[in-house]
Formats: structure tokens, C-alpha cells, sequence
């Protein structure tokens, strides 16, 4: 169990170097800027596969820690502290070194947050929000779980849009570049290209290594087991409600990383970002994937997103995921990428399907 | 001082007192048995003791400490473990992983420690296999310890449960209906395993529907009927009472 | 604040929440017939303000209500039909995604067809400016119809499921599927008919409060969060006390606009759909001990 796992994660990293190598040799290094976003994106559903699949806890509201993420880093690395700058608070901050007195696109003096710091702050606030929201959240189950969880998504998003500290409808633009190490910056230039691809599969390939081993590990077991029978977890001493609520915080932040990183990578964010839409997407990836299935969610993530980048989707961009969200609960509620697929095909063909678990 | 100690512990439903004023104290190392008609109230008062419900009134101490409205996950804490009368094994995992789950309380390694998977947690993670592969070598089922354990038989999967509730290592076992929906010869060997794991030193309190087999094993028998104690006695006496015997022959009205 | 300024507040409480009742009663239609959570029930106003507007074109404004409130639950039973009924014993979660994959799909479709731009009906009686003096306060005319068509179709609703054989039936199917099956009852077209009937109370929901509020390609979601969180606060499946929480939603929401900027409306609604999920599940008005019978 455990080598395989560690066998298909040296297949992740030997893929993600051919394809930067294929696109290097074909002169088509123009695709590595969606498989950079794709990257990100698929952070947020590996996270979300976890608390989903795993778990067994939906979330239609992970758009909603993705932005928070991006936009407080965004909002520190780009508000303007100059004015306060006799402040004491500021002048405080300046001094242990967290400010960064930098020019604006237009040569103007700006004194805002560094990236590093702006980073941190966002993820930790993320934190504080996953164990606020998901301590009464998680208690809930089915419908319940799923609108509240919706109702939290379309707060962020109205909060995105509505104030205009947040740029409202714009969101906020001109997000410098978040230099990791001297030599390694998360930007949207084109000469760090090739760099941002291997930032964010990094990232991606670091986050699968972490959740594998989760998934095996005691942890992961007592997730599986209270997604299977929460009674009979509970009878094994576990205590569900804790569980349930730091998978909820550990998604909550990938999501957050995956937005903190985009938003440089992009130099902006919207509010679309903390959309409903979003947040069904990544249920849909993941519902694609099979569920309890994170190489699924990973490969269905990176290809849908990358498709949807890339513009081939067209304008049926949302109805596609629409569409397969419906034909997979259908058809294959066990998602695309499992061994015995043509059996649950198969099983269709009399019109009884099997019975299911909740 | 015995091991559990429950003092006129109380439930009402609705319109119906499941478990009305009950009392009974269970000895360290003794199987004792709930008996008792459907809808005695026997399910009712398992639940009670183990934290899946919480009694209206009354007093349960287990090892000399309240455990009362405690949720189910600290009751196990303190030592108790279960099974359930509907099996509750989890789908998707196999009968190993199932018997690991069980040895939950006995690891230590978080989120953290796990996803970084150290050295310490994989000794941990080991450690726990090998235990569980213990219990499953003396429970007979050590060759199934790679299957998934919903696709086991009616049976088996009893005993994968067991393992599950022994993985616990708990001082008291509470088994609810262990032998429902198994054969004469099942049940016969779930007798005999049940004897094997008092002498082990584990207490067991056991509901059942099967008188037979609580007569032969038990130390103890207490009948419930109507949410009410009616005996609590050893069964050579339980046998004899007269009360008992109306319940179960149906003289009680009918 | 003055006091035609607090009336005109309630006023528009009122409106908005008729509307909210409306798409209450329509969740707690499908979900006392089914169990479901249809997450599309927005998408059916959308649906039936969207239609009605189109035929109004070369119809009569109460045939063009009419024909949309038909179509759309057409569409509502077709749904019923193509992706529920064959389903056997679906998950929860599986009946969720299900149901946000259409309400998508049914958005998606609108925007093809209908495209981005805003629309609305003309005003049943008078013009946008015209207004009637009830007790002090000015009026507008389609308020009234708002409101009486509303009252008039709970009404309705309310014989429907009392005094005919159809409302009979799918209450018991609500109470007891096996048992109605076993009296004779289909109840598998019961669930069709719950679903066409919650589609057109939607729809008729759409048609009346478009010359109002306008419809547009995706204005059916918000309802549906709104619409979901008065079925909440009135105890998912009791429609009468959907009307008095809807009415409720409306009026807290119209007077947040005094303590908060008008962006941050919905934002009201939500937070007390999470504050009564996270306090009183059962809702206001529901019991408790019936609400933890429930399957979520």
C-alpha cells in the first residue's frame, strides 16, 4: 500500500518534469502558464478530496477560504501604509522588518505589507475562520451541511463584492511578486515561467505527499472510519467532532495557500474567485474523481481546469461542469477513474441500480 | 467496589419510559447478562451506559468515576468498549484496517506527526498492525485480515467487530446481541470466545436474546421487562424465578 | 426615519418576502414528497419570469402567465422524470450534487437563450410610478397582486392537500411511502406531481414579482438560499409557517439596510440561516424532537 503509494508520487514528479520538458523541446511553453493556474487549482481539490472523499463532509463553500487567502494577501501586499506611517502600530511593524517601502507600476512611493508576512497572515486567518465556521458547520449533516456550507461560500462572495476596501466588483490588481527565496519568486512574468510551473507542482507534489500519508496513518483511518459509521468511530474512542473539524481547517488551508499563490502568480484577484461556481467546481472535480480517490480528484482537477483555462470550453464553460456533475451522480456516483467503472455501467443496463450507503 | 456501578438510572421517550429507575452493579472479571423481551428496554440502558444516550436521571460510575451524559468517545476513553447489535464495521476498509481503528486510543500520533509520517508514527503504526493481527490470530480470523470486511459473512464480520471492541483493550466489554443472525454452531464458538476473553481478565457485560447461551457463560443475569428490573441474580436462580418465567412463558396478560 | 419611510420599508419586507414564502413552499413541496433538497428550486422562478416574459411578446399578459407557469412545470415533471425517478435509494449527497448540476444546467441554458440583459414584466395594473393610497401609505398596485396572488395560491395549496384525492395521497406518501404504496398510492408519481407543482408555484412566484424585483439569467440562486432559509426558520416541511417566515426574512432584510451598506444584504439573510442551523435546526415554529426524527 504504502511503497505503491510513494511509486505513483515519483510517477507525479517524473510527469510533471516531462511535461515541462516536452513544452521546453516543442517550442509550446505558452501552456505552462494554465498548468501553473491548473496547479493551484488542483491544490484546492486535493484539500477538498480529503475533507470529501475522505471524511465524508461536503463543502459548497471552498471558493470561499481560497479567497480569503488571496485576498488578504493581496489587500496587505497592496494597501498603501504611508499615511500611517507615524502610526505607532505601523511604525512598529516597520521596524521588526514586516513592511516593504517599494515604488507602484507608476514610479509612486508605496510602504505596504512584505509577501512573506502578508502570507502568513492570510493562512492564519484562514485557520481562525475554518475552526469558527466549521465548529457549528460540521455538527451539521446532508442538506443541512451543504447549504450552510453554501451560505458561507456567498458570504465571502458578497463581502468580496460589496466592499470597496476589496476593490468590489474589480477586485484588487497591480499584486507584486512573492519572492520565496532569493532566487525563487512567485510571479506572472514571462521569464519565471518555467519556475512557476515547478513552484506550483511543487506545492501540488507536497500536498499529495502529505495527504497520502494522512490517508495512511491512524488519522486517516479515524477520517475514513468516521465518513463509514461515525457511530462505531465514536464507540472506538474517537473523538468525531474533532476530527471532522481539523480536516475541515487542513482543506481550509490548502485552499488558502493555493489562493495566496495564484494571486501573486497573477498579480490580482476577483471576486469570481469566491463565486458559488467555484466552489461547485471543485465538488464536481472531485465528485469526478471518485470521491475517496485523490490521484482521481488530481488528474480530473488538472484536466478539467486545464481545458477550462485554455478557453476550450468556450462559453458552455459552466454548463460543462453542470453537465458532468449530473451524468457522474447518474451514471458513475463513483467517479470516473475506478477499476470496475464498466461494472456500475453495466449495472445500469436492467435499471436497478445498487443500493447505496449515505 | 465493582467496575461498573449503575445506580436508578432513568430514560423516558416520548410517551414511553424505555428505562425506568434501574440499578445493578457489574463485578471486575464476571460476564453479566441483560435479558429481557423486545422493547424491555435492554438496548436502551446499553446505550445509557455507553454514552449514546443520556439518562433523565440517575448516576452510572465506572472504575469510580461519574460517566454519565460523558459522550461516547470518552466513555471508550475511560475503558469500555462496544459492539452493536446492527453490525457498525466500516465499508471500504479492510478487516485489518477495521481491527486498527480499534487501537485508536493507543496511538498518539496527530495530524502532524502523520502527515509528516516520522519515525515514531511509523513504529506506532507497526505496533498497532501487530496488535491487531494478534486479536484476529485468536479470534480465528487472522486469513481474512485482507478483505473488506463488509464482504465477509454474517459471521465472520461478528468477529471482525469483536476484535474491533477488544483492539480497544478495554477493562469492560459490552456486547450487545452477539450471537443474533448466527447459527447454533456460530454461536456455540461466540460462547466459547466470550468465556475466553473473561478469563482473559476482561469484564463483560453482554445483552442477549439467546437465553441459553447467557446461561450457560454468565456469572450474573439481570431480566429487564417494561424498562423495569425484575431479577438480578445467578442464573440457577434466574431459572427458577417465577416472575421470569411469566415473562418469558407470556403468563404476564396474554 | 420617517414614517412613510418605515411603511415604505415594510412594505417592500412584504414584497420580498411573499416571494421567499413562495420559494419556501416550493422546497418544502419536494422535500415532505421525497426527502430532497432541490437546489434548483430557484432556477423554476427564473424560469417562469424568463418565459412569461418572452411570450408576453405576442400574448396577452395573463396567457403569457399562464403559458410559463405551465412550461416550467413541464420542465419541473421533466426533471422529475429524466434524472429521479429512476434513482434507486440515492445518497443524500448524490440527490445534492444532482440537483446543483441542474440548477446549473437550467442557468446555463437561460444564459444561451436569453442572454445576460435584465428583464421584467410590464406592471399587471397601472405603471412603475402609479400607486394606491391604502391607510396612509402609497402603494404600488403590483404589491397588491404580489401578495394576493400569494395568499390566494397558499390558499389553494392549502385545499389542494386537505380536501382532494391528488393532495391526500402525496401527504400520505410524505407520512409513510411504503405504507401509501402499499394502499395503492403510486407514489412515484407523486413525486413527479411534487415536482411539477413546486416548478409552477415557482414560476408563478417569477411571473408576478418580475415587474418588481426583474429577472435575469442567474437570479435564481440567491432565491433559493433566501427561499431555503425561510423553509429553515419555519421547520422544513411546514408551509404555513414558511408564510410567516418569509415575511419576517423580508422585513429584517429591508431595515438592514439602515445598519449596513445595501451590498451586504444578503449577507443578513445568510448569517441568520447559519445562526438558526447552528442554534434551532427544527426551525422556529418546528419541534424539536419531530426534527431529529429527520434524515439530513
Amino acid at each position: 500500500m504504502r511503497s505503491s503509494a510513494h511509486l505513483a508520487l515519483f510517477g507525479l514528479i517524473a510527469a510533471v518534469i516531462a511535461v515541462q520538458q516536452i513544452t521546453a523541446h516543442t517550442g509550446s511553453g505558452y501552456y505552462l502558464t494554465q498548468l501553473t493556474m491548473s496547479a493551484y487549482y488542483s491544490l484546492v481539490i486535493v484539500g477538498l478530496c480529503l475533507l470529501m472523499g475522505y471524511a465524508g463532509q461536503i463543502s459548497l463553500g471552498h471558493a470561499g477560504f481560497f479567497a480569503i487567502g488571496g485576498y488578504i494577501s493581496a489587500f496587505l501586499t497592496t494597501h498603501d501604509l504611508t499615511p500611517l506611517k507615524d502610526t505607532v502600530f505601523v511604525a512598529f511593524l516597520n521596524k521588526t522588518g514586516i513592511l516593504w517601502a517599494r515604488e507602484d507600476l507608476y514610479g509612486g512611493q508605496l510602504l505596504t505589507v512584505q509577501p512573506w508576512p502578508a502570507c502568513i497572515a492570510a493562512v492564519l486567518f484562514t485557520v481562525v475562520v475554518a475552526y469558527i465556521v466549521g465548529g457549528p458547520v460540521l455538527k451539521l449533516k446532508g442538506h443541512y451541511l451543504a447549504m450552510a456550507t453554501l451560505g458561507f461560500g456567498t458570504i465571502v462572495y458578497r463581502i468580496a463584492l460589496g466592499t470597496t476596501a476589496l476593490g468590489a466588483a474589480d477586485g484588487l490588481s497591480d499584486v507584486p511578486p512573492f519572492k520565496l527565496t532569493p532566487f525563487l519568486e512567485v510571479s506572472g512574468e514571462m521569464s519565471a515561467r518555467v519556475q512557476n510551473y515547478y513552484i506550483a507542482w511543487g506545492l501540488v507534489i507536497l500536498a499529495v505527499f502529505l495527504s497520502l500519508n494522512l490517508i495512511h496513518s491512524r488519522i486517516g483511518r479515524a477520517l475514513r472510519a468516521i465518513h463509514a459509521a461515525q457511530d462505531a468511530a465514536d464507540a472506538m474512542g474517537i473523538d468525531t467532532a474533532k476530527y471532522k473539524l481539523n480536516i475541515f481547517a487542513l482543506s481550509a488551508v490548502f485552499a488558502s495557500v493555493a489562493g495566496v499563490f495564484l494571486t501573486h502568480y497573477n498579480g490580482g484577484i476577483g471576486p469570481s474567485e469566491a463565486s458559488i461556481m467555484k466552489s461547485v467546481r471543485y465538488v464536481a472535480i472531485v465528485a469526478v474523481g471518485g470521491m475517496a480517490n485523490l490521484w482521481g480528484a488530481l488528474v480530473m482537477g488538472t484536466l478539467l481546469n486545464f481545458l477550462s483555462l485554455r478557453g476550450y470550453l468556450g462559453s458552455y464553460d459552466d454548463a460543462v461542469f453542470g453537465g458532468i456533475l449530473i451524468v457522474i451522480m447518474l451514471f458513475i456516483p463513483r467517479g470516473l477513474l475506478h477499476t470496475d467503472i464498466l461494472r456500475d455501467l453495466r449495472a445500469l443496463l436492467p435499471g436497478k441500480a445498487g443500493e447505496e450507503d449515505a | 467496589m465493582a467496575l461498573l456501578e449503575v445506580k436508578d438510572v432513568r430514560k423516558r421517550f416520548g410517551g414511553l419510559q424505555a428505562v425506568d429507575t434501574v440499578s445493578f452493579a457489574v463485578a471486575e472479571g464476571t460476564i453479566k447478562a441483560l435479558i429481557g423481551p423486545n422493547g424491555a428496554g435492554k438496548t436502551t440502558l446499553f446505550n445509557l451506559i455507553s454514552g449514546f444516550v443520556s439518562p433523565d436521571g440517575g448516576a452510572i460510575s465506572f472504575r469510580e468515576r461519574q460517566v454519565q451524559g460523558l459522550r461516547p468517545y470518552q466513555v471508550a476513553a475511560a475503558g469500555m468498549a462496544r459492539t452493536f447489535q446492527h453490525i457498525r464495521l466500516f465499508p471500504k476498509m479492510s478487516s485489518l484496517e477495521n481491527v486498527m481503528v480499534g487501537r485508536h486510543l493507543h496511538g498518539r500520533s496527530g495530524f502532524l506527526a502523520s502527515m509528516l509520517s516520522l519515525p515514531r508514527t511509523r513504529r506506532e503504526e507497526l505496533k498497532a498492525k501487530d496488535k491487531a493481527m494478534e486479536l484476529m490470530d485468536f479470534l480465528g480470523i487472522a486469513g481474512l485480515a485482507g478483505t473488506e470486511a463488509t464482504s465477509l459473512s454474517y459471521g465472520q464480520q461478528r468477529l471482525v467487530e469483536l476484535a474491533r471492541a477488544l483492539a480497544c483493550e478495554p477493562r469492560l466489554l459490552l456486547l450487545d446481541e452477539p450471537a443474533a443472525g448466527l447459527n447454533m454452531r456460530e454461536t456455540a464458538e461466540m460462547a466459547s470466545v466470550i468465556s475466553k476473553i473473561r478469563d482473559m481478565g476482561i469484564t463483560i457485560l453482554i445483552v442477549e436474546h439467546d437465553v441459553s447461551l447467557v446461561m450457560n457463560i454468565s456469572d450474573e443475569i439481570i431480566v429487564l421487562n417494561y424498562g423495569r428490573k425484575v431479577a438480578d441474580d445467578v442464573p440457577l436462580a434466574i431459572q427458577k424465578n417465577e416472575d421470569v418465567i411469566r415473562i418469558y412463558l407470556g403468563g404476564d396478560d396474554a | 426615519m420617517n414614517v412613510d419611510l418605515f411603511f415604505q420599508y415594510i412594505v417592500a419586507g412584504i414584497t420580498y418576502g411573499t416571494i421567499y414564502a413562495v420559494v419556501a413552499i416550493g422546497f418544502n413541496i419536494i422535500y415532505n414528497a421525497t426527502g430532497i433538497i432541490n437546489f434548483a428550486q430557484g432556477e423554476f422562478v427564473m424560469l417562469g419570469g424568463m418565459t412569461a416574459v418572452s411570450l408576453h411578446r405576442f400574448l396577452p399578459l395573463p396567457s403569457a402567465v399562464l403559458a410559463a407557469v405551465l412550461i416550467t412545470m413541464i420542465v419541473g415533471a421533466l426533471i422529475e422524470v429524466l434524472f429521479i425517478r429512476w434513482l434507486h435509494k440515492p445518497s443524500v449527497l448524490r440527490m445534492i450534487i444532482i440537483t446543483i448540476g441542474l440548477s446549473i444546467l437550467i442557468r446555463e441554458i437561460a444564459l444561451h437563450i436569453w442572454g445576460e440583459g435584465v428583464k421584467a414584466l410590464p406592471y399587471f395594473t397601472g405603471t412603475s410610478v402609479s400607486s394606491i393610497k391604502l391607510g396612509g401609505v402609497f402603494v404600488s398596485p403590483q404589491v397588491i397582486w404580489v401578495v394576493g396572488i400569494s395568499a390566494v395560491m397558499v390558499a389553494l395549496l392549502s385545499f389542494f392537500f386537505n380536501y382532494t384525492i391528488a393532495g391526500r395521497q402525496m401527504r400520505a406518501c410524505s407520512a409513510n411511502r411504503e405504507a401509501a404504496r402499499l394502499c395503492g398510492i403510486n407514489a412515484k408519481n407523486m413525486v413527479t406531481l411534487s415536482f411539477a407543482l413546486s416548478a409552477a408555484i415557482g414560476a408563478l412566484g417569477g411571473c408576478i414579482v418580475s415587474p418588481i424585483t426583474y429577472v435575469q439569467y442567474d437570479s435564481g440562486t440567491p432565491l433559493a438560499i433566501k427561499g431555503f432559509t425561510v423553509a429553515i426558520l419555519g421547520g422544513l416541511g411546514n408551509s404555513f409557517a414558511a408564510v410567516a417566515a418569509g415575511l419576517l426574512l423580508g422585513i429584517l432584510e429591508s431595515f438592514s439596510i439602515w445598519v449596513m451598506p445595501a451590498a451586504y444584504k444578503d449577507v443578513i439573510a445568510i448569517s441568520i440561516l447559519l445562526v438558526i442551523l447552528f442554534v434551532r435546526p427544527s426551525g422556529l415554529f418546528g419541534s424539536r424532537e419531530a426534527a431529529s426524527m429527520k434524515e439530513f
